[in-house]
């Protein structure tokens, strides 16, 4: 893999860092005007999903990390592994639980999402920004209440738990957004 | 089609530029400072091992063989000429030009910038300082008594911030400092390198600090980062030096000027020095320049203040692509 000098950092470099590959977020170039310059990073560790601050002393050079983006489609899982295909080659791969552990519970089969290879073997799984999901549980609600005020929560087909407005039944189609678990409204069906 | 034609700033700050430059020489002009100018394209350049130059070849014309060839150096800042006017007895000046550093682009910084630098001769470098606030109110239009201005010991701040004590280098104490405060990314790149232990933490740890002030002034430099100032006389752990920040963005640097010659070459010598053992090759000293502290420079005090930057603090820009018609990624 390719090396990259301070000097090609910028946000969306994916560069390997203890051993793990991560994303940079964020680059500051930091040079006082008599003194030693530094590149300041916000780096993304894409195994952790943790974001941290490093810093580099300027003309350091690191280790690019082989990782790319595809878009796949959910098939099933077999307990053990989370199984995708690319619909254009109908390539498939099997993921580990701890790449799927945030969005497994968004993925419906046949779902499109985006999948991260390292080395070409998944790394995570991104779930597309919406998805819709149909309610398999949830208390009855109270008569005459549209309001939404208050909410309680509601089961997903996936098995996702998402806080849902007094007026949902079991078995609507619901629009939740996966970047904070929210509910959006009821999907047109 | 491709826009990247276009300037990269609103075509208002043109007008800003403008007018900031006019009240600069205004400024100067009721002060009897002198505007002046000196080469960008220089036979030599600064010896700092921490300024990469831009460099360049002269040929005679159409003969590319010839043996007048030579080197020529885009100035990183236009102090030694200046300071040649200054021993020649041109008394105060100021000057308003293009310096080139290489490699360094960024959110604030641009590899070809606009520097303003002056030299006050017979002033201190409380004068200055004075001076320097005075001469930013005027930019900015405001008063200078309702300008919030922090002036600060290097000292007292780094040890407000840090607890560290900057003029002594305790390697133990500042591992553990960084090891405590999420910059333990210094031990490795710092090393038992005092000057840079210094400008990391500062940079990563001080500075944020005075981000509330609208202008900073810190003096007293370790002796280590006198770089061009003197040694203090009644405190030789500090030098003569300041620095201006805008909301805690370095904006401009300030010396009682270093006059004598042999100190001068020393530090020269030095930085070569530090140069080779960085894997860098030598600079020629600027000979010219250490004649003229040889035949004698007045006591002065100089700074150099970077124009963009302060357009950029002065109209709440983050970056500078947002001042500059046509930055590095457009020139």
């Amino acid at each position: 893999m390719a090396k990259y000098s301070t000097n090609e950092f910028k946000a969306g470099l994916k560069i390997m860092l203890d051993a793990d590959p991560c994303a940079i977020i964020e680059n500051e170039f930091i040079k006082p005007g008599k003194g030693q310059a530094f590149n300041r990073v916000k780096i993304r560790n894409l195994k952790t999903g943790r974001v941290i601050e490093r810093t580099f002393k300027s003309g350091e050079s690191v280790e690019g990390a082989d990782v790319v983006d595809l878009e796949v489609q959910y098939l099933y899982s077999d307990g053990e592994f989370w199984h995708f295909m690319v619909p254009d080659t109908f390539e498939q791969y099997q993921a580990e639980a701890s790449a799927v552990e945030d969005s497994v519970k968004w993925l419906k089969d046949q779902a499109i999402c985006t999948m991260t290879l390292w080395n070409d073997s998944p790394l995570s799984i991104t779930p597309p920004n919406f998805v819709e999901l149909t309610v398999t549980d949830t208390d009855p609600g109270l008569k005459g209440d549209t309001s939404g005020g208050g909410g309680k929560p509601a089961t997903f087909e996936t098995g996702a738990v998402v806080r849902v407005p007094l007026f949902v039944q079991i078995g609507e189609l619901i629009k939740i957004d996966t970047r904070n678990g929210e509910y959006v409204s009821r999907a047109k069906e | 089609m491709d826009q990247t034609w276009q300037p990269a700033c609103d075509l208002e700050y043109l007008r800003l530029r403008a007018q900031m430059l006019k009240k600069i020489r205004f400024f100067f002009e009721e002060r009897a400072v002198l505007e002046v100018e000196t080469p960008l394209l220089c036979s030599t350049t600064g010896t700092d091992p921490q300024l990469d130059f831009f460099s360049c070849e002269y040929h005679s014309f159409a003969n590319k063989e010839s043996l007048s060839n030579k080197i020529m150096y885009l100035q990183t800042s236009p102090e030694f000429a200046m300071k040649r006017l200054l021993a020649a007895g041109s008394g105060s000046v100021f000057q308003i030009c293009k310096a080139f550093r290489n490699g360094e682009a960024g959110q604030i910084h641009n590899p070809e910038f606009t520097i303003l630098e002056w030299y006050r001769v017979g002033f201190d470098l409380p004068q200055l300082m004075d001076e320097v606030v005075d001469l930013i109110s005027t930019v900015l239009t405001v008063d200078s008594t309702n300008l919030d201005v922090y002036k600060v010991s290097y000292v007292d701040l780094f040890q407000q911030a840090t607890g560290l004590n900057p003029l002594e280098f305790c390697l133990s104490d500042y591992c553990s400092y960084a090891q405590e405060n999420g910059i333990s990314d210094a031990i490795d790149i710092c090393g038992n390198d005092y000057s840079m232990w210094l400008d990391f933490i500062f940079s990563h740890k001080v500075q944020p600090v005075i981000e509330p002030y609208a202008l900073a002034l810190v003096y007293a430099y370790p002796a280590i980062q006198s770089s061009l100032a003197r040694i203090n006389t009644k405190n030789t752990a500090v030098a003569d030096r300041f620095e201006v920040f805008i909301q805690g963005v370095e904006i401009a640097n300030g010396f009682f000027e270093l006059a004598d010659v042999i100190e001068q070459e020393k530090r020269f010598d030095q930085e070569n020095a530090d140069r080779l053992a960085m894997g860098l090759s030598a600079v020629k000293k600027d000979q010219y320049f250490l004649n003229a502290l040889a035949s004698g420079l007045p006591d002065c005090s100089g700074i150099a203040i970077g124009l963009d930057r302060l357009l950029m603090m002065m109209t709440k820009n983050k970056s500078l692509n947002n001042v500059i018609a046509f930055p590095f990624d457009r020139a």
